[in-house]
């Protein structure tokens, strides 16, 4: 076994973007198992802390630092985006991407897609263009190709906030599974009974930072700040 | 108006015996052109496709000066290419002024930029969409560009048409350098000249029919992929 990327730790990190503040300073530490979920209103800056992590945002200050070398460290890891980006190809090569990328001989990738297409319950969808999919549909593809390089850590951003119950539930079950398998989440979800159903620790974001951390009951049921009082009571939280 | 209907018969006439002349011309033509617009593709697209995903200083001036280029005028691409390659030019040893060659290089000049520009345009909508998965997944560069070359396929299609049409119609360059010369850098558009010049109609019309036969059809191929690329029908 090769050793983890995590922890991953963030020291006073903040990130700006057209002359303000939207994220941090915060700083925050990331273990090596468990989930994770992000909660807090629109525009907390949930989107911006776990893009910062995975490197698609730059930080203005601050350090991430992971376990092991950046370089490799974001190669080890996935990101499963609130709107599933599909590449004009048929399911299968969308799923076999991620391992291409990585070098593994074609037929390899495509068998290995193929197996994940049915663990994601698409295998009769396997050979259409990836674009004519439900939207349930592509969620579990992107689901796929986020797991099919078997991540240490696996973000996702919101990713069942545009589907449907049954969509919303059978990625549920992929998340429970990765986590299972000892796959690290950091989730953000503005669905409470989510964040329940799934969740090792809350961490509530609020104006850019963390405003409370805390295991998933001790939250929904004694929340310690005002702030996070009013939110999970569902008041509108300016 | 007599001389029209006669002209247009006979044309016709030439067309359908595959009158030697003509189809002789037609055929350089479209040696020259498809030439040239291979070697434009080949430069052109990966350029689009480069500039794409590459930030840099001045790419914003650069982006602006390739569709500068768009705007070439033949004439003077043919001017320069013919003083490069007279035999006082840096190239005059190479003795190809007066070549289909010289007739290729003028209108890879010209046609490169189209494709390139074009390719650019079409590329930089499929970044838009793909940019945070392929960064995601850490593609090199190399990967990126290879990703909006194979998916964007279509679009690229549509681009290298337009070259195409482009050259295939072109006289003002191919003229200089080309000089027009029988059975040797005569192509569709100057013998069209030509003929017009010595008054006889009828192979200038048979040639204008080839020419405008061959604009169409690019013109319906174009329409078509650019219609089943907005449906996303792949
Ligand atoms: N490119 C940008 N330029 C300026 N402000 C931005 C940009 N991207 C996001 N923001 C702002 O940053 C804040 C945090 O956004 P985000 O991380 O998407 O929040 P959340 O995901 O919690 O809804 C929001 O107020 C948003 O308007
Ligand atoms: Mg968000």
């Amino acid at each position: 076994m090769v050793e983890s990327i995590l922890p991953v730790s963030l020291q006073n990190v903040s990130v700006r973007k057209g002359g303000k503040s939207i994220l941090g300073p915060l700083d925050l530490h990331i273990g090596e198992t468990g989930c994770s979920i992000v909660i807090g209103p629109n525009g907390a800056g949930k989107t911006t802390l776990l893009r910062l992590m995975h490197g698609l945002e730059r930080a203005s200050s601050g350090s991430v630092k992971w376990a092991i070398r950046k370089s490799e460290a974001y190669a080890r890891q996935s990101f499963v985006f609130q709107t599933p980006v599909m590449l004009r190809r048929s399911v299968i090569e969308n799923i076999a991407y991620p391992l291409s990328v990585r070098g593994v001989r074609r037929r390899t990738a495509r068998a290995t897609a193929e197996d994940w297409t049915e663990k994601v319950g698409l295998e009769y969808a396997a050979h259409r263009e990836a674009h004519v999919l439900s939207g349930g549909e592509k969620q579990k593809l992107a689901m796929a190709r986020a797991l099919i390089t078997a991540p240490d850590i696996l973000f996702l951003d919101e990713p069942t906030t545009n589907l449907d119950g049954a969509s919303t539930q059978e990625i549920e079950a992929l998340i429970r599974v990765a986590t299972e398998e000892g796959t690290r989440i950091v989730m953000a979800t503005h669905d409470f009974g989510q964040a329940r159903r799934l969740a090792t620790e809350i961490l509530f974001m609020y104006h850019g930072v963390i405003h409370e951390r805390a295991a998933v009951s001790d939250f929904f049921d004694g929340p310690k700040t005002k702030e996070a009082t009013t939110f999970i009571r569902g008041d509108l939280l300016i | 108006m007599n001389d029209i209907i006669e002209g247009l018969q006979s044309a016709v006439g030439l067309i359908i015996h595959l009158d030697h002349d003509l189809i002789e011309i037609s055929l350089r033509s479209l040696q020259v052109t498809i030439s040239a617009v291979l070697i434009a593709a080949a430069i052109g697209l990966p350029f689009g496709a480069w500039l794409s995903v590459t930030r840099f200083r001045y790419r914003r001036l650069a982006i602006a000066l390739l569709n500068a280029l768009m705007g070439l005028p033949p004439v003077v691409v043919g001017l320069v290419v013919y003083i490069l390659l007279s035999r006082s030019g840096p190239f005059g040893v190479l003795n190809l002024l007066f070549t289909p060659t010289a007739m290729i290089i003028a209108q890879v000049i010209i046609v490169t930029p189209i494709i390139a520009s074009i390719a650019h345009q079409s590329m930089r909508e499929l970044w838009f969409l793909y940019h945070d998965l392929l960064i995601s997944v850490k593609t090199t560069k190399w990967q990126r560009m290879k990703a909006l070359l194979w998916d964007g396929r279509r679009g690229l299609l549509t681009a290298t048409l337009t070259g195409f049409g482009r050259g295939i119609g072109e006289i003002g360059a191919i003229m200089i350098v080309g000089g027009n010369i029988d059975h040797l850098t005569r192509v569709l558009t100057t013998a069209i000249a030509l003929e017009v010049g010595k008054g006889n109609f009828p192979l200038a019309l048979g040639l204008g029919i080839v020419l405008i036969t061959i604009a169409i059809l690019i013109n319906l191929a174009i329409h078509t992929l650019s219609r089943t690329e907005r449906e996303g029908t792949w």
